[in-house]
């Protein structure tokens, strides 16, 4: 469904990017992970044509067997939200602090369909059930700053979602997020993405959150793709030093052996321990 | 009440436009009959204000005056504000280049003084309102676009935005219904600056004699009437300088207050 092939992305003559094959097929969840610079961003925003007007793109991604590089602006708009869409990952930031929740869900339903004002409204609470939001009723007529973090991503979701799109982007979905809430989001994304045969790309930083999503893996470092596979493939038999470096920078509680490791001999504290 | 400044701003506007108001239905008396007799009269009972050099009623004077002082006001600070914003929305919303070219257009505009555009308008246009509102408004659209440029881009470059165009926003309601609702207060507080700044310069051009044409009087025409003759009778030029000064306060605690009051930071409530 998503093609990508020799993409490049540059600026000034400075490569950024550089990507020689990435495909994913319909209701495939992939992920992408790789450190903060390496590229994970850019690559999605080139998917979608928002990168900054100083960047040049070269290369070919298609998109259900159309090319999406080189369109127009209006063309893109058109497949932006109903196709393609996109969550982001401070959602307190990517939510317009000026206008009710109920109206910002419905944006690209206006924007996208013919649904006349009352059916919109109905379906805005449609997908906040369907987002387990609490309420929705009573949310509508919220504006963001009174919802919690978790709320407004599962927001931000309803409204990536309201036009079942066939690819949903996850950047960094849950990273401003609390733990929790950090597990509930994934796991809303990944019923979604099976209720609907949506496919997701799962952008982060964090291994243990893509791994615990996605089907497939890339791992990206300095702008190329250094490892591609299924994820349990990835996990148990890396073969990049990269990739395993990833992997041992998975932060999990570490015992008594570990710490030890870690901070070697213990500071002297002001008790005198 | 948050803000003392807006109340008292609220007060003494409300006094400026009450008295127009009421000036479209009665003054005290014609204030155009001219009685000879009566001229130069100190105020007293019957002539609250007194009377100008040709024995009319000066409150009368002072009250239609403001009929025009404000109807220029408003007018330009209209003109300003939508054009304006508009301007500076498009600077902000087009690309690095063409932001460029309007922004240097805007000061060019802000650097040419309002006066010396009116005086060159009058010459040409002949004086009158006209000539006031366009040289007003040739200095408020530039001004207005310069205030509203950099609040439009940082909200221009925030995540909402993006997210807006993820959905398949165009540029140009994402300029207008993202960005310009969390620039609103900002406009807001300008436009009543603006109105302020409009009554001021009106006054000024009236008094250089490039606005108000008789019959029609204004505020800035009363004081020019009454300068040779400031020392026989003081009140006829500290009254209508005084109603200037009530207005020009008046609108200007207003934006004062109102730029207090509408700041996210300030207020707990948030904006709007």
């Amino acid at each position: 469904m998503l093609e990508i092939n020799n993409l490049r992305i540059s600026i000034a003559g400075k490569t950024l990017v550089e990507i020689d094959h990435l495909s994913a097929t319909p209701g495939e969840r992939l992920g992408l992970v790789g450190e903060s610079g390496s590229g994970k961003t850019l690559t999605v925003l080139s998917i979608l044509g928002l990168l900054p007007e100083m960047m040049d793109v070269e290369g070919s991604i298609t998109f259900a067997g159309q090319e999406l590089l080189g369109k127009s602006d209006k063309e893109l708009a058109k497949i932006r939200g109903r196709d393609i869409a996109m969550v982001f990952q401070d959602p307190s930031r990517s939510l317009n602090p000026t206008m009710k929740i109920g109206r910002q869900i419905g944006e690209s339903l206006r924007l996208h369909t013919d649904l006349s004002k009352s059916d919109i409204k109905q379906k805005v609470i449609e997908l906040m059930h369907g987002v387990q939001l609490q309420d929705p009723e009573k949310l509508v007529t919220r504006y963001p700053h009174e919802l919690s973090g978790g709320q407004q991503q599962r927001v931000m979701i309803a409204m990536a979602i309201s036009c079942k799109p066939s690819l949903l982007i996850a950047d960094e979905p849950t990273t401003a997020l609390d733990v929790t809430v950090q597990q509930e989001i994934l796991k809303l994304l990944l019923r979604l993405s099976n209720e609907s045969n949506m496919g997701v790309i799962f952008v982060s930083h964090n291994l243990g959150v893509v791994q615990a999503v996605s089907e497939r893996i890339a791992v990206m470092h300095n702008g190329e793709i250094v490892e591609l596979g299924p994820t349990s493939q990835i996990i148990d038999s890396p073969t990049v030093a990269y990739t395993k470096a990833l992997i041992g920078a998975n932060p999990s509680i570490p015992n008594e052996q570990e710490l030890s490791r870690l901070l070697g001999t213990r500071f002297p504290t002001s008790r005198g321990e | 009440m948050k803000s003392p400044q807006l109340l008292l701003g609220i007060i003494l506007t409300g006094f400026v436009l009450t008295i127009t108001f009421v000036s479209f239905f009665w003054t005290p008396w014609d204030p155009i009959g001219i009685n000879v007799e009566d001229r130069l009269l100190p105020p007293n009972l019957s002539h609250w204000f007194g009377t100008d050099r040709l024995g009319r009623d000066l409150f009368s004077q002072i009250m239609v005056g403001s009929q025009n002082t404000l109807f220029v006001a408003l007018i330009s600070t209209i003109v300003g504000a939508v054009l304006g914003t508009s301007l500076g929305l498009a600077a902000a919303g087009s690309g690095p280049r063409w932001g460029a070219v309007i922004t240097r257009i805007s000061d060019i505009g802000i650097a040419l003084p309002s006066i010396l555009i009116a005086l060159v308008l009058a010459t040409t246009l002949g004086p009158g309102r006209l000539s006031v509102i366009i040289a007003i408004s040739f200095w408020f659209v530039p001004v207005t676009a310069r205030v509203v440029v950099g609040p439009a881009r940082q909200i221009l470059a925030l995540d909402f935005v993006e997210a807006a165009m993820t959905h398949g926003r165009s540029r140009r309601y994402i300029l207008f219904r993202q960005v310009l609702p969390n620039i609103a207060p900002i406009v807001i507080v300008q436009t009543s600056m603006m109105f302020a700044a409009g009554i001021l310069i009106e006054a000024s051009l009236s008094f250089l004699g490039v606005g108000a044409q008789p019959p029609t009087t204004s505020w800035g025409k009363i004081l020019m009437d009454s300068q040779p003759l400031v020392q026989q009778a003081p009140y006829y030029t500290i009254l209508p300088g005084a109603f200037i000064v009530i207005s020009v306060l008046g609108f200007n605690l207003i934006g004062d207050g109102l730029s207090v009051l509408l700041d996210p930071q300030q207020s707990k409530k948030g904006v709007v």
